[in-house]
């Protein structure tokens, strides 16, 4: 029988932000999103208060300045960092891992018999916090949804032991009076509209949703609520993905820190972004052979005239040149701006993505990509910071730029930005 | 930026995957080339000579004269592995009112301390009740002899 474990971090931005900063040590923290617009992540103290994810930092100024709430910028290149070495630590305690998000993985312990497991996971609990300073959770069972719905027992202390839960320990008896205390909404892949529609249906907890026909499920909702019950009932369904797949399309888009309405800071915007897909492109070493570029105005500012458009345009030969995609994510950016609306966010999207080692070059290319040029920028580049050496198009003063005015240091990932010692 | 340190990045490949130095077997001889050549022994990784436990790796920025006595200098770069016990008389980075301090660790007699290298500092002695929250072990000092 394979068991399968989740880990993750607790509130993982603002514990990665604790481990460099021990201030923060019980001190309600919220780190919040691009442009320091919503929470992102929430320190137990912070939920507390009620403050709840995606709540916009505007709207909790008053309760920051009366309860002291410290706001934080969010500092990916950290937490990135913090991420990679969580998941490297947990790879070890299993022979199959998937990395799910920045902060869970899967965990697979095909053929492991009957080893404590409630040990093993507070080995892994101390291991993470003392190596990286990050607190984990631990939830075992037999199938990646049970594995989820134990993590959060875990977290939430529903079975007693602190941060770790073994599903695979508990008799029948037990789980029934566990699931009838876990409200539906919290199994994976069940989201709040399907939540409310079970629970109209009397589906209010884990265990009505257990023992609800499936059959019925699948024909009134659909074929995935069909194999989470399966799942619920110990049928493993879902086997670990282990090797993540290379990306089939590259996305850089971000909302400006202003409106824009020109097309001149547009096109920085623009060019920049596509730096970055670029960059990321030829790191999982693949050539796009489509370019789509898209803006749009404020939705949600009403008031203001809208306007949103998206066009794409194929490459006559697959590329991963920063200096010819930001040649035709201008010339898309040309065709679809219209003067005359306040821009807040624009987006480039690589796709029909290959590999560059499969390639075949076309008979009449002419303007093969400046593979040399390409590999000094991203040299120079993974030295100094994204950005140090850039095409002219992306601009000097990047107006537009994102806000992130309460990051962090790059901690460890900057020479110049390492913490002190007295 | 000088155009020396662009330089001096150029040479470094990117995300810096770990710097082999080939390690000859045989001292070096202008002329003819020696049939040992063909016995390259191995390479030389400072990582791997410094850092045994890579996630557990930090580095921090050493301040100050308190270790000076360690031969820790100000400015220096320290190695910090979490994974390693702070044991009586390792030097540690320790949280004292919340920031980072590096200093000895002193564990004996149900007492504990941190004591400063350098007789201008006085030891941190922990109040009854107060705990210490070590944040590292320090393994390694790095010293720069020219900047």
């Amino acid at each position: 029988m394979s068991v399968f474990a989740l880990v993750d971090g607790n509130n993982f931005y603002v514990s990665c932000e604790r481990v460099f900063n021990p201030k923060l040590e019980g001190r309600p923290v919220v780190v919040l999103s691009n442009n320091d617009g919503c929470a992102v992540a929430r320190s137990a103290e912070v939920k507390a208060l009620g403050v709840k994810m995606g709540m916009p930092w505007f709207k909790m100024q008053d309760l920051a300045r009366r309860h002291g709430i410290v706001a934080l910028s969010s500092n990916y290149e950290l937490y990135a960092d913090l991420s990679s070495r969580m998941m490297s630590i947990l790879g070890r305690y299993a022979p199959e891992q998937e990395i799910y998000s920045i902060d869970e993985c899967f965990l697979g312990f095909d053929g492991f018999q009957r080893y404590d497991l409630m040990t093993y996971g507070h080995d892994m609990r101390q291991t993470v916090r003392q190596w990286v300073g990050i607190p984990v959770c631990v939830g075992f069972a037999t199938t990646k949804t049970l594995a989820k719905l134990a993590n959060h027992c875990a977290k939430k202390g529903l079975t007693g032991a602190e941060g770790v839960c073994d599903f695979t320990r508990l008799n029948e008896q037990e789980i029934q009076e566990l699931f009838t205390r876990i409200p539906v909404g919290e199994v994976w892949g069940v989201g709040r509209k399907l939540a409310e529609r079970l629970e109209e249906r009397g589906i209010a907890h884990v265990d009505a949703l257990r023992r609800s026909d499936a059959k019925v499920l699948r024909r009134e909702f659909s074929v995935v609520l069909e194999r989470t019950v399966a799942e619920l009932n110990g049928v493993s369904c879902l086997g670990l993905d282990e090797i993540a797949p290379n990306k089939q399309q590259i996305m850089s888009s971000r909302s400006f820190g202003k409106y824009l309405h020109d097309l001149e800071p547009l096109e920085q915007a623009v060019a920049s972004y596509m730096a970055i897909a670029a960059e990321k492109l030829r790191r999982q070493q693949s050539k796009a052979g489509l370019v789509q570029v898209y803006v749009r105005t404020n939705p949600f500012a009403e008031h203001l005239p809208q306007y949103q458009q998206g066009l794409s345009a194929p490459l006559p030969e697959p590329s991963d040149d920063t200096l010819r995609l930001i040649k035709v994510a201008r010339w898309l950016l040309k065709k679809i701006y219209r003067p005359g609306y306040a821009y807040q966010k624009a987006g480039v999207v690589l796709m029909d993505l290959q590999e560059t080692a499969s390639l075949q070059r076309s008979l009449f290319a002419h303007n093969p990509d400046n593979e040399r040029l390409m590999e000094v920028m991203d040299r120079v580049n993974a030295v100094w910071g994204r950005g140090t050496l850039r095409c002219a198009t992306e601009g000097l003063q990047k107006e537009w730029s994102m806000k992130r005015e309460k990051k962090s240091p790059n901690f460890t990932t900057r020479w110049d930005e390492l913490p002190e010692a007295y | 930026m000088s155009l020396l340190s662009l330089f001096s990045a150029l040479s470094r490949p990117a995300n810096s995957p770990p710097l082999r130095l080939p390690l000859f077997a045989h001292p070096v001889r202008a002329g003819f080339p020696s049939p040992a050549d063909d016995y390259v022994c191995d390479t030389l990784d400072l990582n791997e000579h410094l850092i045994p436990h890579r996630e557990a790796t930090f580095f921090v920025r050493a301040k100050g004269l308190s270790m000076i006595g360690a031969g820790i200098q100000d400015g220096d770069l320290l190695i910090i592995d979490r994974s390693l016990n702070p044991v009586h008389r390792a030097i540690v980075i320790a949280v004292i009112d919340g920031e980072f301090t590096v200093k000895r660790l002193y564990k004996r007699g149900g007492k504990i301390r941190l004591l400063a290298e350098n007789p201008d500092f006085s030891p941190i002695d922990l109040q009854e009740g107060q705990e210490l929250q070590v944040w590292g072990v320090v393994t390694s000092v790095i010293h720069r002899l020219r900047p």
